[in-house]
């Protein structure tokens, strides 16, 4: 983290919580150009709050989160969509208008922030489509869509307005094998390819950090440990083996926090 | 006893704190609406949607409304040798009160709820969320159309009531009880005045479409993103816009016609 320029997101002493209590304690991040920077931790950890912080959807109750130079809590309204437009997200449900079809959920961002002819505007749906490998989808409703195809088609209508950075949400969870590795092949290309930045949260390890470049392990509120997939690997903290290593049992206990079990057992009736 | 206290008082402050954010909500509304006069297209197919799909009904229970008032009107004021006035009264029932206040009620448990249901799925399908970060504001690109679309139709929906009523009126006194037709459409004419009467239930209907949509989109808006709160939302339209709409109509009632 040596070259300022080379940082796209730099959170520092960013605290966030609400209704008493606290998702972030003072984290500080940092998201480089160019690279795959993956978010992982336990469900529960507010790694979707994370990408909603980073969005401005959300506002931190301190600290800074500078989007290419911009803190993004203080923009005013205009400024905060201005920025928008140059980010992607990847929603995990896809968010997809549920009442129009693939060609057009794509062309939407196209339609509300270009005025470009309908032939080239039918040009550009074509190509963001074939790029995900949904060309011949196109007529299709998103309820006839699978998971899969649905963040597909997601992730096409993200790249429409050729972003600088995309925040994918969960992109593997609850994918079978094969859709997993189409998404997993598509990320990278799209990051190589377009010379996108991409932050993925997620918590699956494997997928995850096959193609990562940077690695920050979030957990209660706090960042534990980051590095590259490799030296996380070779990681000798406890709690980063559980977790990379999906251990039932170890400095997370396997059982939430309870009182004895044998008194609770013997206490009789009251739950 | 403080615990009664103390909850009386939270859901006193939640429903100050509800009227907030909707007042909040109805200016952002209204910033969206000039914008709507470039895009029409996106108003005209809410029309469509909440407003030419309610036709149906509201022409069904217009022309039923009109029959019974007729019957009614006819076997009341016959006792009194006054049927003659039948005509005038039922133009001046519905264009005072009942055009007005009952297609707002209908309109507010059709479309209102489906608009409600539409937004508050919309927001629990991140849908909302989804626009926002493509830097589309749902509230302009979302809720201002259908605000308009539904602000718009009540009036005109109101007009084709009233219309279709009074020839419901006009079915049973004269061509099943054998009213004559020049009573019945001089006594209407002799009677009814443009501007006290028409126009004033017309405002009525404008009024009552505000209320209404502004209802409606915000209960959509504001619902918790859960099944069961999209359910919550949508009654919580109807009752607040019916409610709304009975005590509106009172006080501009009162306002109105009362010297």
């Amino acid at each position: 983290m040596d070259n300022k320029d080379d940082i796209l997101v730099k959170i520092r002493g960013m605290s966030f919580g609400y209704a008493g209590r606290q998702i972030f304690d003072n984290v500080d991040l940092d998201i480089r150009r160019g690279q795959i920077t993956a978010i992982m931790g336990p469900s529960g950890t507010g790694k979707t709050t994370l990408l909603r912080l980073i969005g401005g959807q959300l506002k931190p109750t301190a600290g800074t989160i500078e989007v290419d130079g911009l803190n993004v809590p203080t923009l005013s309204h205009r400024e905060l969509y201005k920025l928008r437009k140059r980010m992607g997200m990847l929603f995990q449900s896809g968010a997809l208008l549920s009442d129009l079809n693939v060609y057009e959920n794509v062309a939407f961002p196209l339609r509300e922030h270009t005025d470009l002819p309908e032939p080239m505007l039918r040009d550009l749906v074509l190509m963001k489509l074939n790029a995900v490998g949904l060309r011949g989808a196109r007529g299709l409703m998103p309820s006839e869509l699978s998971g899969g195809m649905a963040r597909r088609v997601a992730l096409a209508r993200a790249i429409a307005l050729d972003p600088t950075m995309i925040m994918y949400d969960e992109p593997f969870t609850g994918q079978d094998p094969i859709s997993m590795g189409v998404l997993v092949k598509l990320i990278d290309d799209l990051n190589k390819a377009l010379g996108i930045s991409s932050i993925i949260v997620s918590h699956d390890v494997a997928e995850t950090a096959s193609i990562a470049d940077y690695v920050y392990l979030v957990s209660g509120g706090k960042v534990v440990e980051h590095g590259t997939p490799d030296t996380l690997g070779h990681s000798g903290s406890e709690w980063t083996r559980q977790f990379l290593d999906g251990l039932p049992d170890g400095p997370v206990p396997f059982h939430y926090p309870a009182s004895d079990y044998r008194e609770d057992l013997l206490s009789g009736g009251e739950s | 006893m403080t615990d009664f206290i103390r909850s009386l008082g939270r859901r006193f402050l939640n429903s100050i704190q509800r009227l907030g954010r909707g007042n909040l909500f109805l200016m952002q509304i209204l910033r969206g609406l000039p914008s709507m006069v470039l895009r029409p297209r996106l108003v005209v197919q809410q029309i469509y949607a909440v407003g030419v799909m309610s036709l149906t009904i509201i022409i069904v229970s217009a022309a039923f409304t009109g029959m019974v008032l007729g019957l009614q009107l006819f076997n009341t004021l016959q006792g009194f040798g006054a049927e003659q006035s039948i005509g005038s009264v039922t133009a001046l029932t519905l264009v005072r009160e009942l055009g007005p206040v009952l297609t707002a009620i209908f309109f507010a448990g059709l479309a209102g709820t489906s608009l409600t249901a539409e937004i508050g799925l919309m927001k629990a399908t991140e849908q909302l969320s989804g626009m926002e970060m493509m830097a589309v504001d749902p509230v302009h690109r979302v809720v201002a159309p259908r605000f308009a679309a539904a602000w718009v139709s009540v009036p005109l929906l109101a007009l084709i009531f009233s219309a279709v009523a009074i020839l419901g009126g006009y079915f049973v006194s004269v061509g099943l009880l054998g009213l004559d037709t020049s009573v019945y459409w001089g006594q209407m004419q002799a009677y009814v005045d443009w501007g006290d009467d028409v126009v004033n239930g017309i405002i009525k209907s404008i009024v009552f479409g505000f209320v209404c949509a502004w209802i409606a989109v915000y209960e959509g808006f504001d619902a918790t993103p859960t099944s069961e709160g999209v359910s919550r939302a949508t009654i919580r339209t109807v009752v607040h816009s019916s409610l709304s709409v009975l005590a509106l109509d009172f006080i501009m009632t009162s306002l109105m016609f009362g010297d």
